[in-house]
């Protein structure tokens, strides 16, 4: 048994009711759903989805097969083992206490390359972008000052070669419709 | 046209001519629109048993079952049947009503969230929000229910839909992108198959559910190859029960034979089947020596449980043959040797030295029709026995609930195995408890003056949940017993219209059995049966195939030895 956390695209048809039986299937083979993020793709009516489960590799196979079967489900991807890029965005708000806090943690926040999208005089809003090990460094950098609120996106996923064909003619016929 | 009417013509142009099913409030358009339509209407007592009668025509018939329900209590009802259906891939479109789509979300009178409740137990389903979608939505639940692997579509329809007028068009795209089922089996995977076997000594093919559509191609394919068939409880009569190369039944309550044989074998075919646990036992004892072809249409059950070593996905229909021209007369006489020694060595047996027993009643049965009827079984072990000893030689003639064991599938099933084979004896072979899990269904039976004889093996308990509290829960008897308060079978069946008779010992049953068949009138014969006699072989839940309990499959000098 080898326990691995799996980055799954789930490309979909926007028809009402599909992320619930997504989300069925996980459930149902006990995968816990760590992140889901969910939006339109290049294609109208067609979303994509993106799944951070974590789960036994060869009940995730299967999930993977089931969730294939469902009829507005059009291709599932498990990123896992393959080369492909990942973000997140972020929302951190953080607190100020002195004028010493306030130098320390801009600074801290350019390493991060993260930006200021409200400003306080207790407060501070930053916004940050990148992959998962980014998002946990920051917040670990920025609980001492104190955070107060934190929202998180969720993860997408591309994978690094180019487009798959199949998926393509695929979307081009949906649209043609 | 209407909405409602949209809706039966759409089924008419899918050949549709019976629908099982009950009204209420939300779905009135469609029953105010089915007074004008040729469609007949089946008006069943509870809506469960629509959905079983639905299910059983298209097991029986191959053509899609269909089913209507009103809002709310009418569509949970289906639920079960949708569950029956999804689990032994069975072909039925529901279309149930729902409140108008203004008052959906807001626990209006009968609103249930019958979309969001039978997702799970459909293959697809849809909520219809635009009246111009319906010719659609049915020619494409149509679609998805009869191919790839066959299920339950349900389609929810909302009054006001139903009563909306439209421009109605049926000459209307699918458009499903999504759904592609694979048919035509892969050729390079279909020749590892076919070396794989070439190199067997002693191979095996075992034919599930999937079976019942292409019972020549296995017929063929066996006659071809000369290997031996393990037909499982879904694939009763996609190989003849009787013929040269059966060895029966696999599993829990499967033959000596079949289980030995799938024990020994070193290459398994699987063939249009899912590996259920009742049919493997303990997955790392099933098989142990064999190399695992698996032929299915639907992906994911490939390597599910059993692993295949050669996986071919498409419709045995076309893999069959393709794998058979790659195929000589399979030179496997030890193998066979072997098989036919266990054969004689455990032919079913059971013992006549008490009181009537069920397995003689339905032996009774077999010998009266020839096996030329239709059986359809209740859930217990009744069922088990039917399975082992009135197993059809026909395809689409054996029906019973396989992958959920729904109690109260038999008799509503009969009435859709009636609608789908007129003028064809139908025997539902049934238990006293499962039998009145949906008994209102007399009435139907009764309406429609259907030729089915419901044979109530009558153990006065909750058989098999007894057997198994004997054997596993130190005789403690909890809650099985039915025999104080069952009803008068006979008399039930008279105030229902029907012949009624109850049957206390076996030359009553030898005499009655015939007659009563020859009437070819619906009648319920009740037969009181010895109430501890239990199914053998078992193999116990969590053991392997090759650890059966042979109880009286015993042979008969095995016995005398240990009775020393
Ligand atoms: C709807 C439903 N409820 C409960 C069960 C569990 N169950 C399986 S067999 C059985 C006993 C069936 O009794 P009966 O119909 O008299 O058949 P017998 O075993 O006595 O032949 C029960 C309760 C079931 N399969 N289905
Ligand atoms: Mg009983």
């Amino acid at each position: 048994m080898s326990i691995h956390k799996h980055v799954v695209s789930v490309t979909v048809r926007d028809r009402p009711g599909v992320l619930v039986r997504i989300a069925g299937l996980f459930a149902r083979r006990g995968f816990n759903i760590e992140s889901l993020s969910v939006a339109q793709s290049e294609a109208s009516g067609i979303s994509r989805t993106t799944f951070v489960v974590a789960g036994e590799d060869d009940t995730l196979e299967q999930v993977e097969k089931q969730l294939q079967k469902l009829v507005n489900v059009i291709k599932v991807v498990d990123h896992t083992g393959a080369a492909f890029v990942d973000r997140e965005l972020m929302l951190l708000k953080v607190s100020v206490n002195t004028p010493e806090d306030r130098v320390e943690i801009r600074q801290i926040a350019q390493d991060f390359r993260a930006r200021i999208v409200d400003v306080h005089r207790d407060v501070l809003i930053f916004e940050v972008t990148g992959d998962e090990g980014k998002m946990n460094a920051f917040i670990e950098s920025m609980q001492p000052f104190g955070i107060i609120e934190l929202v998180r996106t969720g993860r997408i996923a591309m994978t690094r070669s180019a487009a798959d064909p199949k998926v393509k003619s695929r979307t081009a016929k949906v649209r043609a419709a | 046209m209407k909405g409602a009417e949209a809706i039966l013509k759409a089924l008419e142009r899918e050949g549709v001519n019976v629908v099982f099913g009950h009204p209420g409030g939300a779905i009135m358009p469609v029953y105010d629109a089915l007074y004008d339509s040729p469609i007949k209407h089946v008006l069943v007592r509870h809506e469960q048993a629509g959905a079983h009668a639905a299910d059983a025509y298209y097991r029986a018939s191959g053509k899609v079952g269909v089913a209507f329900a009103t809002s709310g209590p009418g569509a949970t009802n289906l639920v079960t049947g949708l569950a029956t259906a999804m689990m032994d891939s069975s072909a039925v479109v529901a279309i149930t009503g729902n409140v108008p789509l203004g008052l959906i979300g807001t626990d209006a009178f009968q609103e249930a969230d019958v979309y969001g409740i039978t997702g799970p137990v459909t293959k697809h389903n849809y909520l219809v929000k635009d009246v111009n979608d319906l010719p659609r939505i049915i020619k494409e639940a149509f679609h998805i229910a009869s191919t790839g692997r066959p299920g339950p579509v349900l389609i929810d329809v909302p009054k006001d839909i139903q009563q909306q007028e439209f421009d109605a068009s049926f000459d209307v795209e699918l458009d499903l992108p999504g759904y592609k089922p694979t048919v035509i089996g892969h050729a390079g995977q279909i020749k590892k198959a076919a070396e794989a076997i070439l190199q067997a000594k002693k191979p095996v093919l075992m034919v599930g559910g999937g079976g019942q559509v292409a019972a020549a191609e296995i017929m063929e394919f066996v006659e071809h190859s000369n290997i031996p068939v393990i037909t499982t409880l879904m694939g009763i009569g996609a190989y003849p029960a009787g013929a040269e190369n059966a060895l029966g039944m696999p599993g829990m309550h499967g033959t000596v034979t079949a289980n030995r044989a799938i024990t020994n074998c070193d290459l398994l075919i699987g063939a249009g089947l899912r590996f259920d646990d009742r049919v493997t036992g303990r997955i790392s004892r099933f098989a142990p020596n064999a190399t695992v072809v698996h032929i299915d249409i639907d992906p994911a059950e490939i390597s599910k449980l059993v692993k295949a070593h050669v996986p071919v996905v498409g419709d045995l229909r076309d893999v069959l043959p393709r794998l058979q021209d790659k195929l000589e007369h399979l030179e496997i006489d030890d193998w066979w040797q072997q098989l036919n020694a266990w054969k004689a060595q455990y032919p079913e047996r059971y013992k006549k030295d008490k009181p009537l027993v069920s397995q003689e009643v339905i032996e009774m049965f077999r010998e009266a029709t020839g096996g030329d009827c239709v059986v359809t079984t209740e859930v217990g072990q009744h069922q088990m026995f039917a399975a082992r000893l009135f197993p059809t030689s026909h395809p689409r003639t054996f029906l019973t609930s396989g992958g959920l064991g729904t109690m109260g599938f038999g008799l509503p099933a009969a009435i859709g195995a009636a609608f789908a084979r007129p003028g064809e004896p139908v025997v539902c072979i049934a238990g006293d408890g499962s039998v009145q899990m949906n008994i209102q269904e007399l009435a139907t039976i009764y309406k429609h003056q259907l030729p089915i004889v419901i044979a109530i093996t009558n153990n006065g308990v909750l058989g098999m949940v007894r057997q198994w509290q004997e054997m596993f829960h130190a005789k403690r008897y909890s809650e099985v017993y039915l025999a104080d308060s069952n009803p008068d079978f006979a008399k039930l069946a008279e105030a229902y219209g029907l012949d009624g008779y109850n049957i206390f010992d076996r030359k009553e049953a030898a005499r009655l059995i015939p007659e009563v068949l020859a009437k070819g009138k619906p009648a319920v014969m009740n037969f009181l049966v010895y109430e501890a006699e239990k199914v053998f072989p078992m193999v116990p839940a969590g053991a392997g195939v090759d650890q059966m309990l042979l109880g009286d499959q015993e042979p008969e000098e095995a016995v005398a030895e240990e009775s020393v």
